[in-house]
């Protein structure tokens, strides 16, 4: 309990129950998840569906309370929403009757009210054009694609200047290789920024080209943060390339291992006597260095995982 | 034929078809009247029987008769003769004063109460059974009530278009705000958007297709409505002039009032139809 530097967003003993759809006990989605987050952190959490990463996410995002616990940013409790954290949605929720430019303007009016036209304006353009959307502001976002739609979205969030972004699996709707792309463009736009982020997704991949640290959720009921693993991959990380690094397969397989079988374990290990009380922190450094063989050849050509699960 | 017809000049050319096919019936079921006049029956007995040039009046009038009844009703529609006659466009703009007048205060009321109703779930609940009883009700019925406390024959008629355009529009305009998708709330939540603006900027345009429907329907019905109201209280408007014509016995003047009513129905209603296509949005 004694961290050097005050962490940026700390999460309590945080828990969610809801009533039983049968009308006995109340159905404990999640509970003793706690967890901390360090100015300019990119955290992914994946874990199975129905486990209640959503419902962190919009814990933390005040659009719903918990059963139990506390939230924290920069000192002080989150108890509702606030512009100082933008919520990047997996449907985009772009508001149909505005053109790409309006809904960005929207938000960026609601940030500054008191800007003039021209400087929202421009202020707008300026992450509109970041998300490479230069010359479609004035559609409708009807007549985008779906990865366009997206960018809208990020541009949006990310015109606010809020100090943390939660992002709910924001390209599971979008092909490959749109997915690709704008996760490069995420990768380019969280370096300039050094935005805090804190986002769930189900694609192994994305998790390890994106994230800082990656959250591993046991499944439910009474679900937790199981392990947490310390992504070591250097910065700048390239696509193309980052499936080289020695570190990239420890990390894929405990991930893609974590999420087939151990996630399941967890229920039953988590009331055993001696079963550890906070997530157990993986770190392939530790691994690698001591036994540097054990790094199995890549597969060549291996596809894009995305875990959906049933 | 080489070009092929496109689908609106068939269908055009359908219509005035059909309209030529009935303009035929319509001549061919008033003619024989006049055939027996002309062929041999004394004209001064014909005339005697309710024949002749006063049958133009009372009898089914020729689709030639009517044409020339529209056209010098339509050439000169403002003039003013006293309270019996007046010009059709006079008319017609009584009873549209009175539907507009009773329709926007409906507005003013039904919007934002509607507003109240599709944010709220007690507000829902607690006006529904009101709603409910209220609805069914005959806008007509009200007119008693209506005479009795107003005790003004034209505002009246307004109060009747007044409760009948309410309830669609009501209900709608709930109907739509309550279902503004989550989505478009949550990011308005998440950018601490103040109410007003909320409701403006976001609910507003979201519930603004449903709200329209609403007040198409509820400005077809006061159209309907006014007619009867304008019957039953009488003085001015399209309702008293038609009920006065039957009067006079002047079918030709009747079939033009109703005439008249359909066309200028049609055209509120596709003003709302536009009206409706511009706050339409594709999600
Ligand atoms: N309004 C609700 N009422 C009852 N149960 C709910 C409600 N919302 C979510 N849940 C339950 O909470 C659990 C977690 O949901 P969610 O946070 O969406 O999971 P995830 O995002 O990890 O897939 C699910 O099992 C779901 O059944
Ligand atoms: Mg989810």
């Amino acid at each position: 309990m004694s961290s050097p530097s005050l962490p940026f967003l700390q999460v309590e003993n945080l828990a969610r129950a809801y009533p039983s759809p049968t009308g006995g006990d109340d159905v404990t989605v999640f509970d003793h998840v706690n967890f901390r987050i360090h100015k300019g952190e990119f955290i992914c959490v994946t874990g199975h569906s129905g486990c209640g990463k959503s419902t962190i996410l919009n814990i933390l995002a005040g659009l719903d309370s918990a059963s139990a616990g506390n939230v924290f940013m920069d000192g002080r409790e989150v108890s509702g929403p606030s512009l100082d954290r933008g919520v990047i949605f997996q449907s985009h929720a772009l508001m149909p009757w505005l053109t790409v430019l309006e809904n960005v303007t929207f938000a960026v009016k609601s940030r500054w009210p008191s800007w003039s036209k021209q400087k929202i304006r421009d202020h707008a353009m300026r992450y509109i054009e970041l998300v490479g959307l230069k010359g479609a502001e004035h559609k409708k976002p009807s007549q985008l694609s779906g990865g366009m739609k997206q960018r809208v979205g990020i541009a949006r969030a990310f015109s606010i200047e809020p100090k943390m972004l939660l992002m709910d699996e924001p390209f599971g709707a979008l092909d490959a290789l749109t997915r690709g792309v704008i996760q490069d463009e995420l990768l380019k736009i969280c370096a300039e920024t050094q935005q805090t982020v804190f986002m769930i997704t189900h694609d192994v991949d994305e998790a390890i080209l994106l994230s800082d640290k990656i959250m591993l959720m046991s499944n439910g009921p009474h679900a937790r943060i199981a392990e947490i693993v310390n992504n070591t991959l250097p910065r700048p990380r390239d696509r193309s390339v980052v499936h080289k690094h020695a570190h990239y397969y420890p990390i894929r397989n405990h991930l893609v291992d974590f999420l087939v079988s151990r996630s399941k374990q967890f229920g039953s290990l988590r009331d055993a006597p001696g079963a550890p009380s906070s997530p157990t922190v993986f770190d392939p450094s530790d691994l690698v260095e001591s036994e540097p063989a054990v790094v199995p050849a890549p597969p060549v050509g291996k596809p894009h995982i995305h875990l959906v699960n049933a | 034929m080489k070009t092929r017809l496109s689908l609106s000049q068939k269908s055009a050319l359908l219509s005035l078809a059909l309209f030529g096919v009935i303009l035929l019936v319509w001549q061919l079921t008033t003619l024989p009247e006049a055939k027996v006049v002309a062929d041999g029956i004394d004209p001064e007995y014909a005339a005697l029987m309710g024949g002749g040039a006063s049958t133009a009046a009372s009898s089914f009038p020729t689709p030639a008769a009517m044409g020339q009844t529209v056209w010098e009703k339509l050439s000169d529609p403002f003039y003013d003769n006293g309270p019996n006659d007046k010009g059709i466009g006079i008319q017609l703009a009584y009873s549209l004063a009175r539907v507009l007048g009773g329709f926007f205060l409906a507005a003013a009321v039904a919007i934002p109460l509607g507003f109240a109703i599709g944010n709220s779930r007690v507000v829902y609940a607690a006006l529904n059974p009101y709603v409910q009883v209220l609805k069914p009700i005959s806008p007509l019925a009200w007119m008693p009530l209506a005479l009795y406390t107003i005790k003004d024959a034209s505002a009246s008629s307004i109060f009747v278009i007044f409760i009948c355009s309410l309830w669609p529009m009501l209900i709608n305009t709930a109907l739509g705000v309550a279902n503004v998708r989550r989505d478009w709330l949550d990011v308005s939540r998440t950018l601490e958007v103040k109410p007003l603006r909320l409701a403006f900027r976001v609910i507003l345009p979201a519930a603004a297709p449903t709200i329209l429907t609403g007040m198409r329907i509820s400005m077809g019905i006061a159209w309907l409505v006014i007619v009867a109201a304008e019957m039953l209280v009488g003085g001015t408007g399209i309702g008293y002039f038609v009920w006065n014509e039957w009067n006079n016995l002047s079918l030709t003047n009747v079939l033009f009032a109703i005439l008249m009513i359909g066309v200028v129905g049609m055209a509120l209603d596709s003003i709302f139809g536009l009206l409706g296509k511009r706050v339409a949005y594709q999600e």
